[in-house]
């Protein structure tokens, strides 16, 4: 923890209503403020206690304090320096240590979550039971999203029309093995702008979730590995559309100490950029748009999703208030804080209601399932999709219902662009 | 004692309402002010007014004083807890209980903060008028204790005029509700503002304000200070009452800009946003008035738009926590002369700026001569903290010299204390606390904030001995 950005806060509660835990639960201690003044007592002497580390686990890392602050204190670094100085110092129970252990075994590694695919229609049965032996597996048990027909992807994805760049695509971890349809549309609205779209195969996790939570020996190795494959690659831009692993690849310069030979950017920060080329077929559609915090707070993507939106004939976009403020879904923290995560879903899911869409769209897969699953409490249901289906549908010309809640039957990711490779 | 008052307010309160831990607790040790700091011998986060009643009864019971607190930005230490004592916090306290928009009411716990009123009833066509510069995070309890204003108060008044009536706990632990209306003394204007030393709000009733017809917001930069300063009086002169009028001077707009790009005028030595509001023919008669009166300002730009309003806006309403981008530390000077000599003390701050080498980045409500001079140094430059406070303290001299305030909204707190003697006579405190013993005669409530010495009521304050005048003369009664 550097005491030089832990002086930077001068104290004046700005990022307080802003900040999820004190939202939930008012305290001091559970506010970035209140961080801050503890990783200062740390940093002074005091040792790491129990009580702590708590009010550190439980911040979401959703960096609204970030957007907040005037003083531009850099609360993203210190929370990271935080969870490792947690991670390294603090011993915690052996249960919890038991399931951290599963979930940073698992998540960051396809191949490994690829063997559970068979096991997830089990999973939401199983919850209840697995929710008796420790909350957080319960959490990810009910969490389990139905999956669809496992899409491979070719190395190359030809652009369609007259080609204006070359981009590679980070098909991540999670995203890749439980999401394929999103990975899918990212690659052939690409290709429907002109853009060739290199996707490296063997790809991993990009290390996002390591250092949301601390592990930065496993952050590194990951990022390495990344920065590896897509140098090898050749691309000089790299698009992500998932918001968490967008904002910490941006990222490497830091984590690594040398910046990688790409530049990172969101798949709608991208789209934005390059400017419409497509055509764009009517979806007659009212949509909420949610501000992913890992794209909103950390990498200050909001303008740009809602102007794709936009661009789509009949598509009209409603904002969700208290947009700002993080649906729970944060990762891992679902799963570690399953209580709060819970609460902040019922939250937003109340907040969603009041627009009255039809289809609730972000750029991140963890909080459409977070906000849906909460719907589903709520005694009622919103359709979901990511920014790249609902585009896609509309570059496509296809009904939208068909594109996400049917998986591809054609076991191929292209329907129109051409394909090539694998 | 400590242990056995804890035990007695567990059992009143849920078990997570009492914070014990040594480390929770030091993170309640200051408030927006962070050089004066105490940890708190026990924190409590009551959910009802019936548990900040019931906790004011334990205090009474062990004789321990207590402290309450918002949202923990007030600027002049209000809420610094004492290390003997119960840190009361309303933030749990959170609820807006009532809208009643046919009275223009509404009824809201103490800790829902100052925005979250506007932002509940402005789609109606409503909104709470004071609006301090924390306004999205300090909470209307705090605004009650402080009597808060804002940028807006110059033609809207400060909290005190917005409060119909508050549901209190008084220092002795009785649940009391003072009213606008009540027939006899006004209790409730006494209570506010009264910094947390007459009891503690509970519920508050506020007064709401239609959203005006027009408003318009401009910008104006100008070469130098004086001629802002110049323009700001020759509004007022003009009859002019705009919502607000706010200067900044180079270095605080240098602030603003690194912190939110604000995007200001270059190379303005000054610049004023003066805002207007009211029925269209009025506003746009006065705008007239104002483009004429700031031709000297080398640009005059207009918000076109609610977006390039708040833009507007947003430079000036992170000023003070910006500065934290230009220096390593600062101080937040308040106080208040009058508009009349708002150039000469200006000039005045400046040599004080050049004396002692430190500089003073100027941020104010011009329009009622509420000045917010932002001090900085580097504390980690030898004796530049001291020299900083002597600069700071020297600025609150020239304000009470040219016939003005030490505190125009940021309240006395325990960083002037100090200072109370230098505007008042000992008679004049004698009276206060004779006012402070009526409502707390075993000085239990906030105990050490806005009176110079803390002193027990009946106890004779150290210059004078004898009866108080006004005893004596038979016109006040000592309890």
């Amino acid at each position: 923890m550097d005491p030089e950005l832990i002086n930077d806060c001068v104290h004046c509660g700005f990022c307080l209503p802003t900040c999820p835990t004190y939202v939930l639960w008012g305290e001091e201690m559970d506010s970035p403020r209140g961080r801050i003044h503890l990783m200062k007592q740390h940093v002074e002497g005091t040792p790491i206690t129990p009580e702590m580390a708590g009010h550190f686990d439980a911040c979401l890392g959703c960096m609204a304090c970030v957007t907040a602050c005037p003083s531009g204190v850099r609360y993203d670094r210190l929370i990271e320096q935080t969870r490792v100085a947690v991670e390294r110092r603090h011993e915690r129970e052996p249960q919890e240590r038991a399931v951290r252990g599963i979930v940073f075994a698992l998540f960051p590694y396809p191949r490994r979550l690829r063997l559970l695919r068979p096991t997830m229609w089990l999973a939401e049965r199983m919850a209840p039971f697995l929710a008796k032996a420790h909350p957080s597996l319960g959490a990810m048990a009910a969490l389990a999203p139905r999956v669809e027909h496992r899409q491979r992807l070719p190395r190359l994805v030809r652009a369609r029309g007259g080609r204006r760049a070359v981009v590679g695509m980070l098909t991540g971890c999670v995203q890749g093995e439980f999401f394929p349809q999103v990975n899918a549309a990212t690659a052939r609205v690409l290709a429907l702008e002109g853009c060739d779209v290199v996707i490296p195969p063997g790809q991993g996790c990009c290390g996002a979730l390591s250092v949301h939570s601390g592990r930065d020996d496993q952050a590194r190795r990951l990022a390495r590995r990344t920065v590896r494959t897509f140098e090898r690659a050749g691309v000089d831009t790299v698009v992500v559309n998932a918001a968490g692993c967008g904002s910490s690849m941006k990222e490497y310069g830091e984590l690594l100490g040398r910046e990688p030979g790409f530049r990172v950017v969101d798949l709608s920060e991208y789209l934005a950029e390059l400017g419409p080329a497509a055509k764009r077929h009517p979806l007659p559609v009212t949509v909420a748009y949610h501000d992913a915090c890992h794209l909103a707070h950390a990498q200050g993507v909001r303008a740009q999703p809602r102007e794709l939106l936009r661009g789509i004939p009949g598509l009209e976009v409603r904002e969700i208030p208290e947009s700002a403020i993080c649906c729970g879904s944060a990762g891992t923290y679902n799963m570690f804080q399953p209580q709060a995560a819970r609460d902040l879903g019922d939250r937003k899911a109340a907040a969603v209601a009041t627009t009255g869409a039809e289809l609730l769209v972000s750029a991140n897969p963890g909080c459409t399932m977070q906000i849906a699953a909460a719907t589903r409490r709520a005694g009622s249901e919103i359709r979901v999709a990511h920014v790249a289906e609902v585009l896609d549908a509309s570059l496509r010309g296809v009904r939208l219902s068909e594109r996400s809640e049917r998986p591809n039957k054609h076991g191929s990711v292209l329907t129109g662009p051409t394909e090539e490779g694998q | 004692m400590l242990e056995t008052l804890t035990a007695a307010l567990r059992s009143l309160l849920p078990h997570d309402a009492v914070i014990t831990d040594p480390v929770r607790l030091r993170t309640y040790e200051c408030d927006g002010l962070t050089y004066h700091r105490a940890t708190p011998g026990v924190v409590v986060l009551p959910d009802t007014a019936e548990q900040v009643a019931r906790v004011v009864r334990v205090c009474n019971d062990f004789g321990v004083p207590f402290v309450a607190r918002g949202s923990g930005t007030g600027l002049s230490g209000g809420a610094l807890p004492r290390e003997d004592g119960v840190l009361i916090v309303t933030s749990k306290m959170r609820r807006i209980l009532e809208i009643d928009l046919a009275n223009r009411r509404a009824v809201v716990e103490p800790g829902v903060t100052n925005l979250a009123i506007t932002e509940a009833v402005r789609d109606r066509g409503h909104y709470y008028a004071p609006d301090p510069s924390s306004q999205q995070v300090c909470s209307i309890g705090g605004n009650v204790a402080e009597n808060s204003g804002g940028a807006h108060c110059l033609k809207y008044g400060f909290t005190v005029n917005h409060v119909e009536a508050c549901e209190i706990v008084t220092p002795d632990g009785d649940l009391v509700t003072l009213d606008r209306m009540d027939p006899g003394y006004d209790l409730l204007g006494a209570f506010i503002g009264s910094e947390g030393t007459l009891g503690i709000a509970t519920k508050i009733t506020v007064r709401l304000c239609r959203t005006p017809e027009a408003v318009t917001t401009v910008l104006a930069a100008f070469e130098s200070i004086e001629q802002g300063g110049q323009a700001v009086s020759a509004i007022i002169g003009a009859g002019i009452v705009p919502a607000a009028i706010e200067m900044m001077d180079a270095l605080a707009i240098e602030a603003a800009e690194a912190a939110v790009a604000c995007a200001y005028p270059k190379g303005a030595g000054a610049v004023l946003i003066v805002e207007l509001d009211g029925p269209s023919a009025e506003v746009e008669r006065q705008f007239a008035q104002l483009e004429e009166i700031c031709s000297d300002a080398f640009e005059l730009r207009v918000a076109a738009s609610a977006e390039e309003r708040a833009a507007i806006w947003k430079g000036r309403k992170s000023a003070f926590a910006a500065v934290g981008r230009i220096s390593p530390a600062y101080i937040v000077q308040d106080g208040v002369v009058p508009r009349t000599s708002l150039p000469g003390v200006l000039a005045a701050i400046d040599r004080l700026s050049e004396e002692h080498g430190i500089r003073v980045a100027n941020v104010f409500h011009a329009g009622d001569g509420n000045l917010h001079p932002l001090v900085l140094f580097d504390d980690a430059e030898e004796g530049a903290g001291e020299r900083a406070e002597v600069v700071s303290g020297a600025i609150l001299d020239l304000c009470i010299e040219n016939g003005g305030s030490i505190t125009g909204e940021h309240g006395v707190g325990v960083d002037k204390s100090r200072y109370m003697p230098k505007m008042f006579s000992a008679d004049d405190l004698d009276t206060m606390q004779l006012v402070r013993c009526a409502f707390d005669p075993r000085g239990l409530s906030n105990p050490g904030k806005v009176f110079p010495t803390p002193r027990l009521c009946g106890e004779v304050p150290g210059v004078r001995k004898g009866v108080h005048p006004l005893v004596e003369s038979g016109k006040a009664e000592q309890f």
